[in-house]
């Protein structure tokens, strides 16, 4: 199994009057086909690291390696093109664009990277939802979907560039146990099935449990003991 | 780009009201800087119009800019010379066949020569002090608009000789004098000569329907005993511009006074260029309003769809993406707002064009307001609330690419 991903004491410091340390020397690899759970009490750094993992921020000391290229000296062309290609993301909250419905959210990414016609971009969309069971939901606006059918379209919008790695912060979170249920049944599917890397960040124990690994995180150190 | 075009046109479509009112702010703003430059620009041209029509493009008195120097001065260049009486120079200007004939040789345009005595009209026992003119009729024609002012008999009476006038019709009115008559002119010099009225005319220039009267050149000068005398040569340019150097070189060769329509109105058009440093002043304030109003808007789209941003970013979008996206949002607000302020300043400056004024109370007749209708203002309109939309929107849009989409995610998880 070949690593996806690679820290070596990753630090994040926000630079305040008083610098709060986020995430402190966490160091930790993740290989292909992984569904690995970042766990924690809160404020402990859980989504600071999936930040920092995501390219969404920049660490203030420590090396962070994507298949297998350094992160450190990228710009930020070509932070938005990792992220672009190799990384999808799924919020708690779904974030979906609210003027555009659930096909065209998906669209988006694959439009961005411009590596299929149109044609595929929207036969793929379809194909996308249709698979998360949303098929007859794919011209509604997120505000005409159900919470769980939300974060099913934000799952496939993850997935629209067919990346490697799907970062998942509190994917469960804002959903009843049923769409919580359907939820994690379709990340873990993505890991068993599609091959894809999982990493989520949950409170849900329970879920963590059933993930291949636990990251557990306290004061933004890992912690050795409860970490698997 | 597509996809940011599309981006953009759903955001803008998403926002109906908001839009419509930022569209509008736009052009109103472009309208009436439209309708506000055609009319002062209309005024300016029809202003300038009428000066460059009714008046001479170069006029030759017989006045000097400088006196003649003194032969004395010439032949003691070193000595200092006081007390002396300039000698008295024959008025008019010498020489005229000559000075003609040259001006003839070269100059661009039309010119006529005129000899201008002051005296008084009578008639019964009226009095009017008048400036009589003698002229050729035929060369006056092509170098003065008086032709078109007549409200009875015409300028080219004078053509068919003998001792025949045409004057003001206020001079008429206040001599009791009619067309037909006979009015008795008399020179400074103390001639007295009769001339049948052949024509009235009627300016609009008070001054001039009162106190003028025009004459064959032969008749003023017998009149005013200074046979084959002329004392003013104006002259009518193909090209109005040309009056500056036309009148430099007329100067410099005869050694009269020549001066061009510039030179005589150029209180009135340093006061012009004034009036449209205020006009430009006026206009890029109501657009720099409509900027505001572009700024505020996009400002507001971009602090509301700060999520949006966030959740872009992380899907791969570039700050150049977000840049451009708000960037082309302001400019899409910009650009319909000056296409529809350009149709409101056509409808503006069209309505104007259609308001009449009978102003002749005061000597002066304005009949409708004098409007330009020029594509320039326009284009000027509409770059400058594009730019003024770029702009408005680029600030935004630079803050919003810069925002750090953890800071936002926080926020809103």
């Amino acid at each position: 199994m070949s690593v996806l991903i690679e820290t070596e004491k990753l630090t994040r410091i926000l630079p305040e009057t008083v610098p709060v340390t986020l995430v402190r020397d966490v160091s930790l690899s993740i290989g292909e086909k992984e569904f690995v759970a970042i766990t924690g009490p809160s404020g402990s750094g859980k989504s600071s690291l999936l930040y920092l993992l995501g390219l969404l921020d920049r660490p203030t000391s420590g090396i962070l390696r994507i298949a297998g290229r350094d992160t450190e000296p990228m710009n930020e062309q070509e932070r938005a093109a990792t992220r672009l290609s190799t990384l999808g993301f799924v919020f708690q909250f779904h974030f979906l664009l609210p003027e555009f419905t659930a096909r065209e959210n998906v669209e988006i990414p694959m439009r961005r990277l411009r590596r299929l016609g149109r044609a595929e971009i929207r036969a793929r969309a379809a194909e996308l939802l249709a698979s998360l069971g949303l098929g007859e939901h794919i011209d509604k606006r997120p505000d005409q979907l159900s919470g769980g059918q939300r974060q099913r379209v934000a799952v496939a919008r993850s997935l629209a560039n067919d990346p490697a790695v799907i970062l998942a912060d509190e994917p469960t979170g804002s959903l009843d146990s049923h769409s919580s249920e359907q939820v994690f049944n379709i990340l873990e599917s993505l890991v068993r099935e599609r091959g894809k890397t999982v990493i989520a960040v949950t409170h849900d124990l329970d879920m963590a449990a059933r993930m291949d690994r636990q990251i557990r995180l306290v004061d933004g150190k890992i912690d050795y003991g409860m970490s698997s | 780009m597509r996809l940011i075009f599309d981006i953009a046109a759903t955001h803008i479509t998403g926002r109906g009201r908001q839009m419509l009112v930022a569209v509008l702010g736009v052009a109103v703003g472009v309208g009436f800087s439209i309708a506000m430059a055609a009319l002062m620009q209309g005024g300016q041209d029809d202003f300038v119009r009428q000066m460059v029509d009714t008046m001479p493009h170069v006029d030759i008195s017989d006045e000097r800019r400088t006196p003649r120097r003194q032969p004395a001065e010439d032949v003691f260049a070193t000595a200092a010379i006081s007390g002396l009486r300039p000698r008295d120079d024959r008025r008019g200007i010498i020489n005229p066949t000559a000075a003609t004939a040259w001006l003839e040789s070269w100059v661009p345009g039309r010119f006529a020569a005129s000899l201008k005595a002051q005296g008084v009209i009578r008639y019964a026992s009226r009095e009017v002090g008048a400036a009589i003119i003698g002229v050729d009729p035929e060369r006056e024609l092509a170098v003065s608009p008086i032709a078109e002012d007549f409200v009875e008999g015409s300028f080219a009476a004078l053509i068919a000789g003998g001792n025949n006038i045409v004057v003001g019709d206020t001079m008429a009115t206040r001599l009791g004098a009619g067309f037909g008559d006979t009015i008795t002119a008399v020179s400074s010099e103390g001639l007295t000569r009769n001339f049948k009225i052949v024509g009235l005319f009627h300016t609009g220039t008070t001054a001039r329907d009162e106190g003028e009267a025009y004459v064959l050149l032969k008749n003023a000068q017998i009149l005013s005993a200074r046979p084959n005398a002329i004392n003013e040569i104006r002259i009518k340019l193909d090209d109005p511009g040309l009056a500056p150097s036309v009148a430099r070189r007329a100067e410099s060769e005869l050694g009269y006074e020549a001066v061009a329509w510039q030179e005589a109105n150029e209180s009135i058009l340093e006061a012009l260029v004034i009036r449209n440093v205020i006009m430009y002043t006026v206009v890029g304030a109501i657009m720099l309003v409509a900027g505001f109003g572009i700024y505020n808007i996009i400002s507001t789209i971009t602090h509301e769809k700060a999520r949006d941003i966030a959740i872009m970013k992380s899907l791969g979008f570039r700050e150049a993406d977000m840049r451009g996206l708000f960037l082309l949002e302001g400019v899409a607000i910009g650009a319909a707002g000056s296409a529809l302020g350009s149709l409101l300043g056509l409808a503006m400056t069209y309505a104007l064009s259609l308001i009449r004024f009978e102003i002749a109370a005061t000597g002066q007749e304005m009949t409708h307001l004098p409007i330009t209708w020029s594509l320039l203002h326009y284009v000027i309109a509409s770059a400058f609330a594009l730019s003024s939309a770029a702009v408005a929107g680029y600030l935004p849009a630079r803050r919003a690419a810069g925002l750090n989409p953890v800071d936002i995610i926080r926020g809103a998880s």
